[in-house]
């Protein structure tokens, strides 16, 4: 039995619908991500979880009990909230205490599950600071451990990355992973950054408009979007539309508006005639000025119309066809040249079959 | 459920008490402009039974006497005009103060800021009572002015007890009440706005006139209205530091209440005032509405 | 260079009021210690105002009064504010709202006229409430409820809204949660309203001098009838004792509590 079961739950705000007939499951010890836009539904989701919402409908079974009138105190389930919520008038070891107090823990064992805490999170010689004492990553680390000292069945972590730079932002995902691993709980993450949720997650469910668009590990989220909101959310991709002109097996040819046939895997379901869309992501499209035309890529000429030199890639956006541009991706491989073509350059390029995937919806 | 119940234990204390201490007899007040004044002063009882039948005893007396002598029409325009040459006066010395606070760099803000208040914790009467010195005919201060005015051939002055001594205390009473909502206001003004007009052409009397004035209106409204509305309720300032000729109309409610003991009249009075604060505050209210429109 | 001239004038400006705030107050404080019982020149130093102050039995009475005063209605006010502020946060109340805030806008005057008819006409039908030292309380207490209310209020406002919220998540009930959590938090701002009550009280004039009736006295009123009748250096010398007290309070309130005199921080 799943750890999590959410059963379509819906959640009403006057007459806006946040969350809308959601139904999925979350295994004991993963790192399950709700990611989407914000006002996808995903934090009333989590708020949800937390206690903090009723569900207007449906049901949030943990361990099989129904959640729905457990008061936040009851539910074996911690947050650490966007902005850490960290009691400013507590010192940090008052912080990560807080759960064991509310729970009538004895002195000397709450001190050493504290003292545990603090080392699990490298903070041990910052007990007695108060949180306006600390820097951002700090703060973030004394909420995770004031959210796990306590062993909850769930944490739930409302885009707990959001207020740090950059470069710290990398540096918590990474510890996030090894905590996750050695404290084995389950983790909910709620993210709008697709980047961190193909990191961290080993599942990730995509929402949009209250509901889940699609619910998968991160290689088919990235790699076969389902829909073209998932395609267009999740990274670059260049969505072509296009009208299904023959299904042959395991492949079909669609003839992309503006441009020629191609051939690309066949979707089940898909019959001739089908108008649709075809997702390509810019790295799996190749680039040169000549190129051998091969029997299972798709091959078309163009101009490049514009460049973007982003350091580490450099995009081209081709002109195959009046009005229809490609957008290709480049490693600058090459130490010294920043960017192999100029805009006007007549260029060649193509993908293989089964490089792209034709979305329906 | 539950959040009734705290809505209800938290309101409940305080809404009974100022019901009780500030709601009631406030109504008692407004009935009080209604009925007769007592034999001895206070009020006479608001009815009576005749052949067991219950009457009424209620007039619109006092009102028609109010309207019937002029003079305290021109009390009330005298008082008027007092508190609006005192917001004047304030509006004029706190602007560049405050300006110059809310420019100062951020360390020092909150102690520029808490030098303004600090004369304002000390006892009300004292800052009064300073001014009595000051203005005394003996003072060091009024035998300067004399000493200037009689060399220029004018006849020696007397400054204490004077409508012009009212109008000095009124205005140092108050300043902190213009002081803070204009420094809140002008605190929070985008820099970048006057470098902008600067850049556009705009000498310095533009950028003020038409950027930082406008834009200030809101926190000058504030603090008139906070100068405004006690002065023309006041009584002690022209009580200690006005002579006859400067009485306002805080005094005359004093007199009726407490030393004539009309209190009909003195509730009539009352109202009045009340009403000229309430159109004060109405007022005040409407233009920061349209501001909040406009911005 | 015209920058330069026009920010020399600010700060003249900006000066000169500084020392028109001041200066009043610092004679006040210099004429205490004058050899003179006029307030005009400058004899020399005694300390006999102070000593005439101390053997004035009516003045120390005055002292006790005002003090007794302060104190009940600080406390009355701030639990009632307190109370009222959390309430204005929290819920939509616009009469409450009316009632706390409408004593503070309208003059003092007006108040202190609705209460002396009301304390009478009470006392006249039902014997009870007296004017008096506790007609004056009960007034006091009236007006400081909204500026206790106001600063609370602001604190609460000022106060991360997830912090309740983790409480719970983390396992407190919600009167835990409030116990251990919101009020800790908006401290500061009881502490400053109750400081600000308690100065607004042994400070106030107007609404005493209407509701003191014919016996009690408190330190205004007695400092309003020697202004009135006999101006002697005495006044400038409970005056400077009185801006002393205060100033001991700011700094106790800055110290016991640094957020207390910022109500927005």
């Amino acid at each position: 039995m799943a750890l999590l079961e959410i059963r379509n739950v819906v959640k009403q705000f006057d007459d806006f619908t946040a969350v809308n007939d959601v139904s999925l499951s979350v295994e004991a010890g993963e790192f399950f991500t709700l990611l989407g836009p914000s006002g996808c539904g995903k934090t009333t989701l989590l708020r949800m979880l937390a206690g903090f919402e009723q569900p207007d409908a449906g049901q949030i079974l943990l361990d099989g009990q129904d959640m729905s009138r457990v008061p936040p105190e009851k539910r074996p389930v911690h947050t650490v909230f966007q902005n850490y919520a960290l009691f400013p008038h507590m010192t940090v070891r008052e912080n990560i205490a807080f759960p064991l107090k509310m729970a009538g823990w004895a002195k000397d064992k709450m001190d050493a599950q504290v003292d545990e805490l603090l080392e699990d999170v490298r903070l041990t010689e910052f007990g007695k600071r108060y949180p306006h004492e600390m820097s951002g990553g700090q703060r973030q680390r004394v909420a995770i451990a004031r959210a796990l000292v306590d062993r909850p069945r769930l944490l739930l972590l409302d885009e707990p990355l959001s207020a740090l730079d950059a470069k710290l932002r990398e540096e918590m995902q990474l510890e996030l992973i090894k905590l996750q691993k050695e404290v084995g709980i389950t983790f909910v993450y709620v993210t709008h950054d697709q980047g961190e949720a193909l990191a961290l997650s080993h599942r990730i469910a995509v929402m949009s408009r209250g509901q889940v668009e699609q619910l998968d590990i991160p290689e088919n989220i990235y790699g076969n979007p389902k829909n073209r909101f998932v395609a267009d959310f999740i990274g670059q991709c260049n969505v072509l539309e296009g009208t299904v002109r023959a299904v042959d097996g395991g492949t079909m040819t669609v003839d992309i508006k503006g441009c020629g046939e191609v051939r690309t895997l066949a979707v089940p379901g898909v019959t001739v005639g089908q108008q649709g869309w075809l997702a390509l992501r810019p790295e799996k499209i190749k680039l040169d000025k000549e190129l051998s035309d091969l029997p299972d890529e798709a091959y078309f000429r163009g101009r490049i119309h514009d460049c973007l030199y982003l350091g580490d890639v450099t995009i081209y956006i081709v002109e195959v066809a009046d009005g229809v541009l490609i957008e290709a991706m480049l490693p600058n491989n090459i130490p010294g040249v920043a960017k192999f073509f100029d805009d006007g350059d007549i260029v060649e390029i193509a993908w293989r079959f089964d490089a792209g995937s034709f979305l329906t919806e | 459920m539950k959040n009734r119940l705290g809505k209800w234990l938290l309101s409940w204390p305080p809404l009974l008490y100022l019901v009780l201490f500030f709601l009631i007899p406030t109504a008692i007040m407004f009935v009080a402009a209604f009925r007769f004044p007592g034999d001895y002063g206070g009020l006479a009882p608001m009815y009576y039974y005749e052949e067991g039948k219950l009457i009424w005893d209620l007039t619109l007396e006092n009102f028609t006497r109010l309207v019937e002598e002029p003079i305290y029409f021109e009390l009330f325009a005298k008082s008027a005009w007092y508190a609006a040459l005192t917001t004047l006066i304030c509006l004029v010395m706190a602007y560049p103060l405050s300006w110059l606070i809310a420019r100062s760099a951020k360390k020092y803000r909150d102690l520029l800021l808490l030098l303004v208040i600090l004369p304002f914790w000390s006892n009300f009467l004292i800052r009064i009572y300073a001014w009595m010195i000051i203005l005394g005919p003996q003072s060091a201060f009024t035998r300067a002015v004399n000493w200037v005015w009689t060399g220029m051939g004018g006849e020696p002055v007397q400054l204490l007890f004077t409508p012009f001594a009212v109008i000095v205390g009124m205005v140092y009473v108050h300043l902190p009440f213009m002081v803070l909502p204009l420094y809140a206001n002008l605190e929070k003004h985008d820099l970048s706005l006057l470098s902008a007009a600067q850049d556009l052409g705009a000498n310095a009397w533009q950028r003020f006139w038409r950027i930082t004035w406008p834009l200030s209106l809101p926190g000058v409204f504030a603090g008139s209205a906070l100068v405004f509305i006690p002065a023309l309720g006041m009584f002690a300032i022209p009580d200690i530091l006005g002579g006859t000729d400067s009485i306002m109309i805080g005094n005359l409610i004093k007199q009726q209440i407490l030393d004539t003991r009309d209190w009909p009249f003195g509730a009539v009075l009352s109202i009045m005032l009340t009403a000229g604060v309430l159109a004060i505050a109405m007022l005040g209210a409407l233009i920061a509405r349209k501001g909040v429109k406009r911005g | 260079m015209a920058k330069a001239k026009q920010s020399a004038w600010l700060k003249v400006s900006a000066w000169v009021t500084y020392l028109f705030l001041y200066l009043p107050l610092v004679i006040v404080v210099v004429f205490s210690f004058n050899d003179s019982k006029l307030n005009a020149e400058w004899v020399g130093f005694t300390t006999r105002w102070y000593s005439q102050l101390f053997a004035n039995e009516k003045m120390l009475t005055a002292a006790g009064n005002s003090l007794l005063i302060a104190l009940a209605a600080s406390f009355l006010s701030t639990v009632l504010g307190t109370l009222a502020g959390m309430a204005l946060h929290k819920y939509k109340v616009p009469f409450l709202s009316f009632l706390v805030l409408t004593p503070i806008a309208i003059p003092e005057l007006l108040t202190g006229v609705s209460l002396v008819i009301f304390f009478v006409l009470v006392n006249q039908i039902l014997g009870i409430l007296e004017l008096g030292l506790f007609t004056i309380l009960l007034s006091h207490v009236a007006f400081c409820i909204g500026f206790v209310a106001i600063v609370v209020k602001a604190r609460m406002q000022g106060m991360d809204e997830s912090l309740v919220e983790a409480a719970r998540d983390l396992g407190a009930t919600p009167f835990q949660a409030f116990r251990l959590v919101t009020l800790p938090v908006i401290r500061p701002g009881i502490i400053a309203g109750a400081l600000m009550a308690f100065t607004l009280s042994i400070d106030d004039f107007v609404i005493t001098f209407f509701t003191a009736g014919a016996g009690a006295s408190t330190l205004p009123l007695e400092i309003y009838s020697m202004i009135k009748i006999a101006v002697t250096p005495e006044v400038n010398a409970v005056s400077s004792l009185l801006m002393l007290l205060t100033l001991v309070l700011i700094v106790i309130a800055s110290r016991v509590s640094p957020g207390a005199l910022r109500a927005n921080d």
